[in-house]
């Protein structure tokens, strides 16, 4: 799909320039409205070089989904405060790989009890982060993890 | 070598603090307001305690709203409540009841929240896991049965669908033979800030404010004891304002609210008294205690001198607090004790009427029982063991607090006259004002966080390299499968020829630009359901995206 295929740096912002910057859909899910957080990582991952393509409040897995195909996105990072992660997690990842959009890297972020946090990790979704975590700790981790894109 | 007597005592100390080392975290509040190392007589100039301070229950109430504050009575401790089904909910209210709590808070679910009945797909997932389900009058019911609604006082924190969840709750009070006029407590009914910070609305902002207005109409000629509004700052804070924000935001909301109301004939000193507040207690004590303080200032000058209120009731500033549950961290989840009982000591040293104190493991789950009674307990310590009691406004007078509390009304005020310069708070809405204000601070303070600037224990500093798990509340999942089957029951049960009278009753009255209330009192006995409803409005009123700016 992209046009340079090269490794990812594992930091620095100038060397991210001469490629395409990883392109990353964030979305609330489902009916909570606290969006404080997603709206920072929103802003640090704009400022650390990334393409970040905010899908907004109230989505839905279908919604969600479709917005990942429609924007070519490597990454999907959803919030969810309101505990229906473990109904609305396994149901986006279900509609992903229907969607043949299985390579793109799902990231959770929120009120995730410990509990939950193995069995979404073995459903396939890359790590969860808990409140308080620092943005360059997901900047770290998407770079770290972003596959090096084939050239088509 | 110099001695004392050679310079002024000012200037050697001037002199020390510019030659001492200062550590790596600037000394600013949390809210990033940088503070001076020292304050004296020389920070307050042309201080007048008369007509800055005064006495407490006197204007302007800088120092309280009532003359011995926690001496004559202490707070009301208001723990919020709600989980899974009304029968479940009930329970809690009874526990905690028995411990000692003296109000009863009540927390709703997401779907009741968007106005959204138990059955509805979107609700999927979400049905009684953040609060109490409720679609019906029978829910209601369920949810305060066996309590005395005129000796318990009541809040409902819910806000889009606030009016349809009153004319519940009134009709259920009359139904069971309370005497409206009796009934004590608090709906939250405030749109305004749904739109700048917590985003549980539904219909634009106009059609929305109407209706926080029918309900403070109603409730000014019908249920008088009740306050049918709850202007709210928290959810503000939460979403990453700072304090001043917090502060200026909801002060103007409840100008726009006095405004409406007089708008609709009211006189102000009708209903003005019944107007109730709700603010954050964060970490940084003193911030929050002239936060308090610059609101009550700032409440009695206008409602005075701008909309011309004669009562001193009406001047007064009663306000709820809650300690800030974006404060609470979830490495290390016990020390949010500590947080929580350092932020209930700011709102109890700024003169608030009650009080709600997180539970350590609130960034995990709803709380348990066992959280939730060392939640309770520490407002318990804090009124009958550390003496913060015995004496009104006990910071009065401190040339900081003082200070401070100066420094935030005039910024305060800066805001409003920015709000009135782009056409209120409706047109702060519309162009995304609020968002971006408080959008900005959040990523402020995020990056002070990141860079080392500001510590958080557990988090940035004082790391464990194990976390030792903690017992957290799981919501059963078979809730919302009694929930659906209740509601199918219900909605088999009733006539839906009447429901349908009902719901076009209620577009009609919309349309007309009546007060709703009487209408959804008579659709709440035939079980027309709060999604009904709201979709009847939103037939009327339209639907308001969620299109978020950032």
């Amino acid at each position: 799909m992209y046009l340079v295929a090269t490794t990812v740096p594992p930091s620095g912002e100038s060397e991210i320039m001469d490629k395409p910057p990883v392109r990353i859909v964030l979305a609330k899910i489902g009916l909570d409205g606290h969006d404080r957080g997603i709206k920072v990582v929103a802003r640090g991952l704009r400022d650390a070089g990334f393409h970040v393509i905010y899908a907004g409040l109230w989505q839905t897995p279908e919604s969600v989904v479709r917005t990942v195909a429609d924007e070519d996105a490597d990454w999907l990072g959803l919030s969810i405060l309101s505990g229906a992660h473990m109904t609305l997690v396994p149901r986006v990842l279900h509609l992903l790989r229907q969607a043949g959009l299985e390579h793109v890297g799902v990231i959770v972020g929120g009120i995730i009890p410990e509990s939950d946090v193995p069995k979404l990790l073995e459903l396939g979704v890359a790590r969860v982060f808990g409140p308080g975590t620092p943005i360059p700790e997901i900047v770290e981790f998407l770079r770290g993890r972003t596959p090096a894109p084939s050239a088509s | 070598m110099s001695t004392a007597t050679e310079r002024s005592a000012k200037e050697r100390w001037e002199q020390e603090v510019a030659q001492a080392m200062s550590r790596p975290q600037p000394p600013t509040t949390v809210s990033g307001v940088p503070i001076e190392p020292l304050y004296t007589p020389e920070s307050l100039p042309g201080f007048d305690y008369d007509a800055e301070l005064g006495y407490p229950g006197q204007y302007p109430f800088t120092r309280g709203v009532h003359a011995t504050m926690y001496r004559g009575r202490l707070w009301t401790m208001r723990q919020f409540a709600g989980f899974g089904t009304p029968r479940q909910t009930n329970q809690r209210f009874k526990f905690l009841l028995e411990k000692g709590q003296t109000g009863l808070s009540t927390a709703f679910d997401l779907p009741t929240l968007m106005g959204l009945d138990s059955d509805d797909p979107r609700a999927v997932g979400e049905v009684g896991r953040l609060g109490v389900a409720v679609s019906t009058l029978d829910d209601i019911r369920q949810l305060y049965d066996g309590i005395d609604l005129e000796q318990v006082s009541v809040s409902m924190t819910i806000n889009a669908p606030a009016i349809v969840i009153m004319a519940f709750y009134l009709a259920n009070a009359q139904d069971r033979g309370w005497d409206w006029k009796k009934l004590r407590g608090t709906i939250q009914n405030d749109i305004l800030k749904e739109f700048h910070a917590q985003n549980e609305f539904v219909f634009p902002p106009e059609p929305h404010v109407r209706l926080v207005i029918d309900v403070i109409e109603f409730c000014t000629r019908h249920v008088p004891q009740w306050n049918p509004v709850s202007i709210s700052g928290y959810h503000i804070r939460e979403a990453g304002s700072t304090a001043v924000q917090e502060l200026a935001f909801t002060l103007a909301d409840g100008f726009h609210y006095v405004e409406q109301t007089m708008a609709r004939g009211l006189a102000v000193d009708d209903f003005a008294g019944r107007l109730s507040f709700f603010f954050n207690a964060h970490n940084d004590i003193f911030e929050e205690v002239a936060k308090y303080r610059a609101a009550r200032q700032l409440w009695a000058e206008t409602m005075r001198h701008t909309y011309g209120a004669r009562k001193e009731a009406s001047w007064k500033l009663r306000f709820h607090c809650q300690t800030a549950g974006c404060s609470l961290q979830d490495k290390q989840p016990e020390v949010n004790l500590i947080r929580v009982a350092y932020q209930a000591l700011a709102g109890v040293l700024g003169g608030c009427q009650s009080l709600h104190t997180n539970s350590m493991d609130e960034t995990l789950a709803l709380p348990t029982e066992h959280a939730v009674t060392l939640a309770l307990r520490t407002q318990q310590v804090l009124a009958y063991e550390t003496g913060v009691t015995n004496t009104v406004d006990p910071l009065g007078g401190s040339y900081f607090v003082e200070a401070l509390t100066r420094q935030m009304a005039d910024e305060a005020r800066r805001y409003f006259d920015r709000l009135q310069q782009q056409g209120g708070v409706i047109a702060g809405i519309e162009n995304g004002f609020f968002r971006r204000e408080i959008a900005e601070a959040a990523y402020a303070y995020q990056r002070d966080v990141d860079a080392g600037r500001k510590i958080i224990v557990g988090v940035n500093a004082f790391t464990e390299a194990e976390e030792k798990p903690i017992d957290i509340l799981v919501i059963d999942d078979t809730v919302e499968k009694d929930r659906i089957a209740a509601l199918r029951a219900i909605k088999a049960a009733r006539s839906n020829e009447e429901v349908r009278r009902h719901l076009d009753a209620i577009r009609r009255t919309a349309e007309a630009g009546e007060n709703l209330m009487p209408v959804l009192i008579e659709a709440a006995r035939a079980r027309v359901t709060v999604g009904e409803a709201i979709n009847a409005m939103a037939d009327v009123f339209g639907r308001y995206d969620g299109a978020a700016k950032w």
